[in-house]
């Protein structure tokens, strides 16, 4: 039961958008993408421990990147996936480096002030290229094997195939050595630079690697809406990609992905009663931490296979 | 000369509001080791509270414009203490064991809650204070004209953290509510109520808040359901310029900020204004973590 219960629901998600209407689609379409920001911010916050509510910062870089290159220069879309990943994670490298070794909530209110001066900076045209605070329009539609991307439910096949490409590979992160320093990082940084670790090298890598990936899903959000403006990356932006983490349990993909359901799709449910959705979710986050404090999927302590040495086999 | 002075002015009008605001943080860093994100809206409830209250009792019909608006910050402080003290008791009290992100997460659901039920009960639209409930004089001083209201409001300011100061250092409950700082288990085995001083502390953060947003109400006229987070992290900036925890360095930081920002926003661009604080605050915490007047040094392990 337990094994079929995901592929079970893989295939009902798979199939839902041929029967869901186009609003549905979309929903579930942004459920994917806050999953990728969410899945790539969880290396930062659920794995190292490091308070990064500044996440938004990130994915702007990304999606201008995506826009700039595209309105501009003309290089479809999908194209510059690559370089606006690139350019989020030096971004992040360049950012980091100064700030990486800051104790829990200074690194909070410092990420928070970045990410404010990033929405800023854009709002004011820096550097005369991103449109101030209308933003960017006009970005073009990507193109995948000659198929133009127009509809949601094209739309959803793609991001819904990064999502597991992501979860797939952040999996492998995650049990990697460097997903255990991180881990261990977490548990007791000084442990751990006892051990040999170099702290601040793996907390600055993993901070670039959730960069990277955040700008990379900025590139789907600006083909996806054609349109991006700083409005979309403010800092209420990041506390949601935080709080998705935290509730859905930090350090467990699963959770996140759940998380990623619950905080994006389920107020959708509820649109009748807009105005109070967010009181009541202010109300939950604080219940959840209450009652539930390590989020609805708590990651489980890994488990590693026993050394099959003995002690008269060793030389 | 004039302009310069002109902003000066300003910013210190502003900056004692951040400083008012900013002792609330700072004062809940010092005892709980906690950013409490509410702490923002609780300063927008009391500028709406202030709001309500001046219109409903009519209080500058019966006592006048001064008397009126003493009443008035004391009413307001009263009720929002009251609300920072059940914040304290519902949101905090049961996390004071848990891990520290548990708490911080609490907070922001705190923070996001109160901010939406203002929006709920007052309206998503900014809510104007009386234009006519100050006479508007301009005093001369050396030559210059400056708003009475701005002298008052930064004399108010004063005022306040003077009481507090002398609330800390002077009496018992202050010397509490230090100790409890300090080292909470050993307050504890000096017979003091360690959550009664939290609970304390909760009461005259969010008060001193409240009043702060009572003053940016008369100062600036409107008020809106989101400014609570703006003002908020503005404070924060300045706890932390000041020296988090530190009680005198709230004070300085809040004005050093509001001036420096005031004089930013004149000499090099309105537009970037906001970004100011923000820059000072990374550039506070990378180069000099405890701020000018903290002596905690910053857990750097």
């Amino acid at each position: 039961m337990n094994r079929l219960l995901p592929w079970g629901l893989t295939l009902l998600l798979a199939i839902s958008p041929v029967v869901l209407d186009t609003y549905w689609t979309d929903v579930l379409n942004n459920v994917g993408l806050y999953a990728v920001l969410a899945l790539s911010l969880n290396v930062i916050l659920g794995l190292a421990g490091l308070f990064h509510m500044g996440h938004a910062a990130f994915y702007a870089v990304g999606a201008y990147t995506t826009a700039i290159l595209n309105t501009v220069y003309g290089i479809p879309v999908l194209w510059t996936m690559p370089l606006a990943g690139l350019l989020a994670g030096l971004f992040a490298a360049l950012v980091a480096r100064p700030i990486i070794h800051l104790r829990g909530d200074y690194l909070l209110i410092v990420t928070i002030g970045m990410v404010e001066i990033v929405r800023i900076a854009l709002i004011n045209n820096i550097f005369g290229i991103t449109g101030g605070a209308n933003g960017i329009f006009g970005i073009s539609r990507p193109i995948l094997f000659e198929f133009k991307l127009t509809k949601p439910i094209h739309f959803f096949y793609l991001i819904w195939a990064v999502v597991g490409i992501s979860a797939v590979l952040f999996r492998c992160l995650e049990h990697s050595r460097f997903g255990r320093a991180l881990r261990y990082i977490k548990e007791d940084e000084t442990a751990a630079a006892g051990s040999g670790i170099d702290v601040a090298h793996h907390k600055l890598l993993a901070f670039t690697i959730g960069a990277v990936w955040a700008g990379m899903t900025g590139t789907l959000f600006a083909a996806k809406m054609t349109i991006i403006s700083p409005e979309s990356f403010t800092f209420w932006e990041s506390v949601l990609l935080f709080t998705i983490v935290i509730l859905g349990g930090a350090g467990n993909i699963l959770g996140v992905l759940l998380g990623a359901f619950l905080l994006i799709g389920l107020p959708e449910l509820f649109r009748d009663f807009a105005q109070y959705r967010l009181l009541v979710f202010g109300a939950a986050m604080v219940a959840m931490m209450i009652f539930r404090g390590g989020g609805l999927l708590p990651p489980q302590p890994p488990r590693y296979p026993q050394a099959k040495v003995s002690l008269e086999e060793r030389p | 000369m004039e302009e310069f002075i002109q902003q000066l002015t300003n910013g210190l009008a502003v900056g004692g509001i951040y400083a008012l605001v900013a002792l609330g943080y700072t004062m809940v860093y010092g005892v709980l080791k906690l950013i409490n994100f509410a702490h923002g809206d609780l300063f927008t409830i009391g500028a709406y509270l202030g709001l309500t209250v001046l219109t409903a009792l009519g209080l500058k019909e019966h006592l006048g414009p001064v008397a009126g608006i003493g009443v008035l910050v004391i009413f307001v402080m009263g009720l929002v203490a009251i609300i920072g003290a059940l914040l304290e008791r519902v949101a905090y009290k049961p996390l004071r064991h848990a891990p520290r992100l548990s708490a911080v997460v609490s907070a922001l659901g705190a923070s996001i809650f109160f901010q939406n039920a203002v929006m709920l009960v007052y309206g998503a639209r900014f809510q104007v204070y009386p234009h006519d409930l100050l006479p508007k004089v301009v005093v001369n001083l050396f030559g210059l004209e400056i708003p009475l209201l701005r002298i008052a409001l930064f004399v108010s300011s004063l005022v306040l953290m003077a009481g507090l100061y002398l609330f800390i250092h002077k009496t018992k409950i202050g010397t509490a509510i230090r100790a409890a700082a300090i080292d909470q288990g050993a307050a504890r085995l000096m017979g003091i109520n360690v959550d009664r001083v939290i609970l304390l502390v909760f009461c005259i953060g969010p008060a001193l808040g409240g009043a702060a947003g009572l003053m940016v109400g008369l100062y600036y006229g409107q008020i809106n359901f989101t400014m609570g987070w703006v003002y908020g992290l503005k404070a924060f900036t300045a706890a932390i310029l000041g020296g988090i925890g530190n009680i005198p360095g709230a004070m300085l930081g809040g004005l050093l900020l509001g001036v420096i920002e005031a004089l930013g926003a004149a000499y090099l661009s309105i537009a970037w204004k906001d970004a100011f604080a923000f820059g000072v605050l990374i550039l506070i915490l990378i180069v000099r973590p405890t701020g000018i007047l903290g002596e905690r040094v910053a857990e750097k392990v």
